[in-house]
């Protein structure tokens, strides 16, 4: 294995800030329980304040509209199954479906933690409306308008594709929304800390976040509910975050968060620009020195840090772990990466051919990446790619 | 820096230096050539092969695929060469596994191919002598002893364009009695999907 490490896979993961580590030992002892009305308590309902404030200031928003949660996955499900819950007897909340509204409209290119919950809400009584996307992996407005009836009840879109980068019009899509009295939900994962969110411009009622993609620990997340659209809590018990989600409030999680939230905030701008200088580098060096390539989604509209690439007749697992042993951390949209059959279903919605989804890499910058790490990938690939062709059936015939 | 890879490192030395890669078809003189698989599951597989007194004289390849796909053909296009046809010919998929020291359970499907692949190169040199007698149905493999369904049922209904175990349940009522053979019949259908799918 190669002893030199370049880490290209932020959209997957990414490391512990070290100012947040520095905050996680720093908080280390708060162990009250924030619900309790002694010191101990009292200290650590203080710490969880501060950094639900934090929290809301990365997302413009008022510290009661947020709510902490296990992670993205938690607030996306929260959500959904909210959206078409059926109560048995009279809870109190205004539910959609209670009041005939049981279809969501949602894309073809969401996260699986949207994907699979409306697979699992068709069986609720929710309707399940998917969207495809425009080859360049946006929203089509006007069809996503087309698709919205009487009983619509919530639109949820992500704001940025985990796998290609592009960015959606989510305050476009808000407003197309507002007017038919639809809910909008976004999931925010890959675009918070990368790019601007404001959910007061935006006007969307739910958001959701996630701390390991922006440099805190896994297991923490958030969900932003707007004051006054209607929610109802998924996990019931106590009354904490207002009675709207129960569970004993996670301390160091939620205080890491709220210092990876501040950090985010501080340093979007330049490192943004920083990085994506070095993600068009990496670009532009890979499109002039590999034939025969395809770059996924719109690069207009993308996130920073995000290059999405198919290489004509080699495998993605293959390249992958060609990269990896030269010390190189990407992902890819083959299927022989996962247990199904299928090659990414985001890539395959831009219109992408199965094997130029199989042949998919996706790059994902982050903090720690600097301009050597770049010319090393390109100094490797290249050699890599061509190996992978030579002994590739699918590539003879374009020589 | 090391980190426990997901292969063995007998898996791992034949990813990094595949042996006995086909550089140009056109000026390679095959005795038997044998494709298998389709570039949109992922996976492909040609291997050809030169024979010499009933054995097998050379064996390159070449794949679109992955990890396990490059390995095991690399390891079976050495243990190949010396063998007779029949010995070849009926060289077990288990075979390449065990000597690459084992591969991940959902990863053994792709280590069939080289296989398959290797078969069909054998098949079409007895045809181009003359020698079709020589080929040998596939022998069908019982896999729910309950209500005797075989692999090739398997086989079939994949080729059939059937998709999912469910569907393949209704059709055969496979694992419908005591299950026992639920978790085997998953990795032949995904096994078949990325040969006919």
């Amino acid at each position: 294995m190669s002893e030199k490490i370049v880490y290209l896979d932020y959209n997957a993961t990414t490391p512990i800030h070290p100012e947040v580590k520095k905050t996680i030992i720093e908080n280390f002892d708060i162990f009250g329980n924030p619900s309790s009305l002694h010191t101990s308590g009292r200290i650590a309902m203080e710490k969880i304040n501060e950094a639900r404030s934090s929290v809301a200031k990365l997302i413009n928003a008022d510290s009661e509209e947020i709510i902490f949660t296990a992670g993205a996955s938690e607030s996306n499900n929260t959500v959904l199954k909210y959206v078409v819950c059926q109560p048995q007897s009279d809870c109190g909340e205004a539910c959609r479906a209670c009041a005939g509204r049981n279809e969501i409209i949602t894309s073809a290119i969401e996260h699986p933690s949207i994907i699979s919950t409306m697979d699992f809400i068709k069986g609720q009584g929710g309707k399940p409306v998917v969207l495809g996307v425009k080859p360049n992996g946006k929203i089509d407005l006007d069809l996503l308008e087309k698709n919205i009836t009487h009983k619509t009840a919530l639109i949820s879109i992500i704001m940025a594709n985990n796998e290609i980068g592009v960015i959606e019009d989510i305050k476009t899509i808000a407003s197309i929304a507002k007017k038919h009295g639809v809910l909008v939900h976004t999931d925010a994962v890959s675009a918070a800390g990368r790019i601007k969110i404001d959910v007061k411009d935006l006007n969307v009622d739910y958001l959701s976040l996630s701390g390991h993609k922006i440099y805190a620990p896994k297991g923490i997340g958030i969900l932003y509910v707007k004051k006054d659209s209607p929610y109802c809590p998924f996990i019931h018990g106590g009354h904490q975050e207002a009675g709207r989600r129960a569970g004993t409030l996670n301390n160091l999680g939620i205080i890491a968060m709220g210092k990876a939230a501040e950090l985010a905030l501080s340093e979007m701008e330049t490192e943004s620009k920083r990085i994506k200088a070095l993600r068009d580098k990496l670009r532009d060096g890979i499109v002039k020195t590999i034939p025969d390539i395809s770059v996924n989604g719109d690069q207009g509209d993308i996130l920073p840090n995000t290059l999405n690439v198919s290489f004509m007749g080699a495998e993605g697992e293959t390249i992958l772990l060609y990269l990896d042993m030269e010390g190189i951390a990407v992902s890819t949209g083959s299927a022989c990466s996962s247990d199904s059959l299928e090659p990414s279903h985001v890539l395959l919605a831009l219109g992408l051919s199965p094997e130029l989804a199989h042949g998919s890499i996706r790059f994902s910058l982050g903090r720690d990446n600097t301009e050597s790490d770049i010319d090393y990938v390109l100094e490797k690939l290249p050699s890599i790619i061509a190996k992978i062709r030579k002994m590739s059936t699918a590539y003879r015939s374009k020589k | 820096m090391s980190g426990n890879w997901l292969y063995s490192e007998k898996v791992k030395e034949h990813f990094k230096n595949p042996k006995n890669i086909l550089d140009d078809e056109d000026k390679y003189d095959s005795d038997g050539r044998g494709e298998v698989g389709s570039i949109s599951c992922g996976d492909q597989m040609l291997v050809v092969i030169k024979v010499k007194d009933n054995k097998i004289a050379d064996c390159q390849w070449k794949t679109y695929g992955c990890a396990s796909a490059i390995a095991s053909t690399s390891i079976m296009s050495e243990m190949v060469v010396g063998m007779t046809l029949k010995e070849a010919y009926r060289l077990n998929p288990d075979d390449i596994v065990r000597q690459l020291g084992g591969l991940p359970d959902h990863k053994v499907h792709c280590s069939i191919l080289g296989d398959r692949a290797l078969r069909a190169a054998i098949e079409d040199y007895y045809r181009r002598n003359g020698l079709e007698s020589e080929i040998e149905p596939e022998e069908a493999k019982v896999v729910c002893s309950c209500m005797n369904v075989t692999d090739k049922d398997i086989e079939n209904f994949v080729k059939a364009g059937g998709k999912d175990l469910e569907e393949l349940q209704k059709k055969t009522t496979l694992g419908t009695v005591c299950g026992n053979c639920i978790k085997e019949a998953k990795e032949l259908l995904h096994g078949y999907k990325h040969l006919y799918g």
